[in-house]
């Protein structure tokens, strides 16, 4: 297994691109993309990723890069990968689709990918909203959250459905790997990275990836808001392979999610019955993760003093 | 040697001649036959291609764009409401120079929904930077898939060429074909060996965000490389014709237009029949001609006009298989602004749509009709054939 020592030197996504200061995508990228080596072809459909990656005649790729249109992914990797396989090269055919075109727009070509089972490696950057259009909701965005499309008015007050089950969508295809993400636990992160990058037939990665300007949030943070959401269970850490699943980082006792909600301006403004319709949500998902079989569900949220092992590591790094 | 064949087996047969390396595919009326054929091909061991079940017309087009980025012969064929929704597509692949070769089996676009021959759908896509060209009958089909890849890869165009055949009446209708040799065609077409792909030994990015100090250069491009296609259809026409003893004429075909006073241009297996007309005519003593339109993308316009002028042509009559719901058709409109600055009358002449049979009579109308307008007669500009009633 790769450590993070091992990881190569050069950045075949390279310094210079357009992402903002703290960008989860851009971060997710670099890391995977040092995973994934020199002998691999990506597509990337319409998203920042686009923009920020490759807007000529700058650009930040050191290995092929392919782009046509938003809803594709899926279908591309499909024609990229027969192309090399006719041609005897041995390369590994990436994908990095945002969530709009992989729960929405893309979900279809995606399923058709994944349904054939082809040696490709799809990932989606989930930043929970249509982000380079300027914050627009999308099936990944989670219940309260505000988008531009959930504003907070008078009557509505942000998103009123709960972020879409991709996970759940995808395993269903019966692929050999679909693992779930965050920059926060690094190591976690390239371990997946490798693993499926050794896989044949279809591998999917989900990648958590906080938009700085879409959520509202203090760019220093990135990393701190991914690991307080795996640990309020707003966000999970887990790997299907070949039908079993996994949990690969269990946190400790439950955080309340209101603390994960209050470092990010688009929940600022939730209810308190907003945050505790979350909180039951976020409840349920943790008993289905984390539940040991046959015991009763819990929905036990540590009390605040418990908190301080993150804030306090924060602390040190950044001052009061 | 002659095979009984239908289009779509001929298409599917140009294929595989032409050794193409991947083929996404979905099914669509009727178009069908063709990707079943190359899947038997594929499955048994004739072709060695990576056949693609993908999931809409959209993912084909995309998978299709993807390979060829990636260096590979690519085919695939369409029809009607499936080359509608790869219509975006179609606008990302031109400008990317990518040379997929696509028949398209020509059908109504609904709604109404509907089945058989009209060329609504393939004439949406007339802005796309696609080739297009329309075929008459089954051995056409087969030999315009093969100049098509020749054309398409060919350094001075590298575009995406669709080669159109009429639905039913050639896709599902067994006609004798003259089928090549493995040989013959591995010595006419050589291997797809484009400049620059998806290559992790050379990495190149296809398809960058392009902001506006940029992207109108590569407008001009494409738009260059469509003008260019003009000599090579003709080059290739020539080389075809001399390697395999058929000439198709190239951008234009004309029939008995040597001496012709009127003349009508058709496109498809409409021609055939106007052909048989022209004979009943010329008979009668009639000095009509014929032009048929092969190529739509690029648009001949220069080669219409010499055709026009040498025959001093006193009217001209246009088929259109498709209108524009602005008066005419998309080919009248096209030959009256190719003709601009002659003075002849030009009159336009809607059949077939929605898949009509086109009758000698109705072609004899239209050759009376620009007969009349030849002579000065009041005529209508746009004449709707064999339609139930009139219509304001």
């Amino acid at each position: 297994m790769i450590t993070i020592k091992e990881l190569p030197d050069e950045n075949l996504f390279t310094a210079g691109h357009t992402a903002c200061p703290g960008c989860g995508v851009a971060m997710s990228i670099r890391n995977a993309i040092r995973v994934l080596g020199k002998d691999t072809a990506v597509y990337v459909p319409a998203s920042c990723g686009v923009v920020f990656g490759t807007t000529f005649p700058y650009g930040a790729w050191k290995v092929p890069f392919f782009h046509t249109a938003f809803e594709n992914t899926g279908a591309c990797l499909t024609g990229m990968q027969a192309a090399f396989e006719k041609k005897g090269k041995k390369v590994t055919v990436a994908g990095f689709a945002g969530d709009g075109g992989t729960y929405d727009i893309g979900l279809q070509s995606m399923s058709g990918a994944a349904e054939r089972n082809d040696d490709v490696l799809y990932i989606c950057l989930d930043n929970e909203a249509y982000m380079n259009t300027g914050i627009q909701r999308s099936g990944g965005t989670p219940f309260g959250a505000w988008t531009t499309t959930t504003p907070v008015g008078k009557h509505i007050q942000g998103n009123r459905r709960f972020k879409k089950n991709l996970g759940d969508i995808v395993v269903a295809h019966e692929i050999p790997y679909y693992a779930t993400l965050s920059i926060g636990q690094p190591l976690d992160f390239i371990r997946k990275v490798e693993k499926a990058k050794n896989i044949r037939g279809f591998r999917f990665l989900h990648m958590f990836t906080p938009c700085i300007p879409g959520w509202k949030m203090d760019p220093a943070r990135t990393v701190e808001v991914t690991k307080r959401a795996v640990e309020s269970g707003m966000w999970t850490l887990y790997e299907v392979e070949n039908g079993e699943k996994r949990i690969t980082y269990k946190p400790g006792k439950m955080k309340s999610v209101k603390d994960y909600l209050m470092m990010q301006g688009r929940f600022r403004h939730m209810s308190e019955e907003d945050i505790n319709t979350l909180q039951m949500w976020v409840c349920k998902k943790w008993n289905l993760h984390y539940k040991e079989k046959g015991s009763p569900d819990v929905c036990e949220i540590a009390p605040p003093d418990e908190h301080h092992a993150v804030t306090e590591e924060h602390r040190e790094m950044h001052g009061p | 040697m002659k095979n009984l064949i239908t289009a779509d087996h001929a298409v599917a047969i140009g294929a595989k001649l032409c050794r193409v390396e991947v083929v996404p595919a979905f099914p669509i009326t009727p178009q069908t036959l063709i990707i079943e054929h190359i899947a038997d091909f594929v499955n048994d061991g004739e072709l060695d291609a990576k056949f693609l079940t993908m999931e809409s017309e959209h993912s084909v087009m995309s998978a299709a764009a993807a390979a060829s980025a990636a260096g590979a012969r690519v085919f695939t064929a369409t029809s009607s409401q499936g080359l509608a929704f790869m219509h975006e597509m179609l606008y990302a692949t031109a400008p990317l120079r990518l040379p997929i070769v696509m028949p398209n089996a020509s059908r109504t676009l609904g709604g109404p929904p509907g089945i058989w021959c009209e060329y609504n759908d393939s004439m949406g896509a007339r802005d796309s930077g696609w080739l297009q060209l329309y075929v008459e009958d089954n051995q056409e089909a087969l030999d315009m898939v093969i100049q098509s890849f020749r054309i398409a890869e060919d350094k001075r165009v590298l575009l995406p060429v669709m080669p159109c055949l009429d639905g039913f009446v050639l896709t599902h209708t067994v006609e004798p074909v003259d089928v090549p040799q493995q040989e013959e065609i591995d010595s006419f077409l050589p291997p797809y060996e484009p400049d620059i792909i998806l290559d992790p030994d050379r990495p190149a990015m296809i398809g960058t965000f392009m902001p506006a100090e940029y992207i109108m250069e590569l407008r001009r491009q494409t738009a260059g490389a469509v003008e260019s296609s003009k000599e090579v259809i003709q080059e290739i026409n020539s080389e075809f014709a001399k390697r395999f003893g058929r000439d198709y004429g190239g951008l234009i075909d004309t029939y008995r237009m040597d001496d012709a006073d009127i003349a009508l241009i058709t496109m498809g297996t409409v021609t055939s029949t106007s052909r048989e007309v022209v004979d009943e005519l010329r008979q009668k003593g009639e000095k009509v001609g014929l032009i048929k339109l092969r190529f739509f993308r690029p648009f001949p316009s220069l080669e219409l006009k010499k055709a026009v002028s040498k025959s001093k042509l006193s009217a001209l009559g246009v088929f259109d298989r498709s209108i524009s719901y602005h008066g005419g058709g998309q080919v009248y409109n096209e030959v009256r602004s190719a003709l601009f600055g002659m003075t002849i009358p030009v009159i336009d002449h809607l059949a077939g749509l929605g898949g009509r049979d086109v009758t000698e009579e109705q072609i004899m109308k239209m050759f009376e009709l620009t007969r009349k307008a030849a002579k000065g007669e009041k005529v209508n500009e746009i004449n709707w054939h064999d339609t139930r009633g009139e219509t304001v």
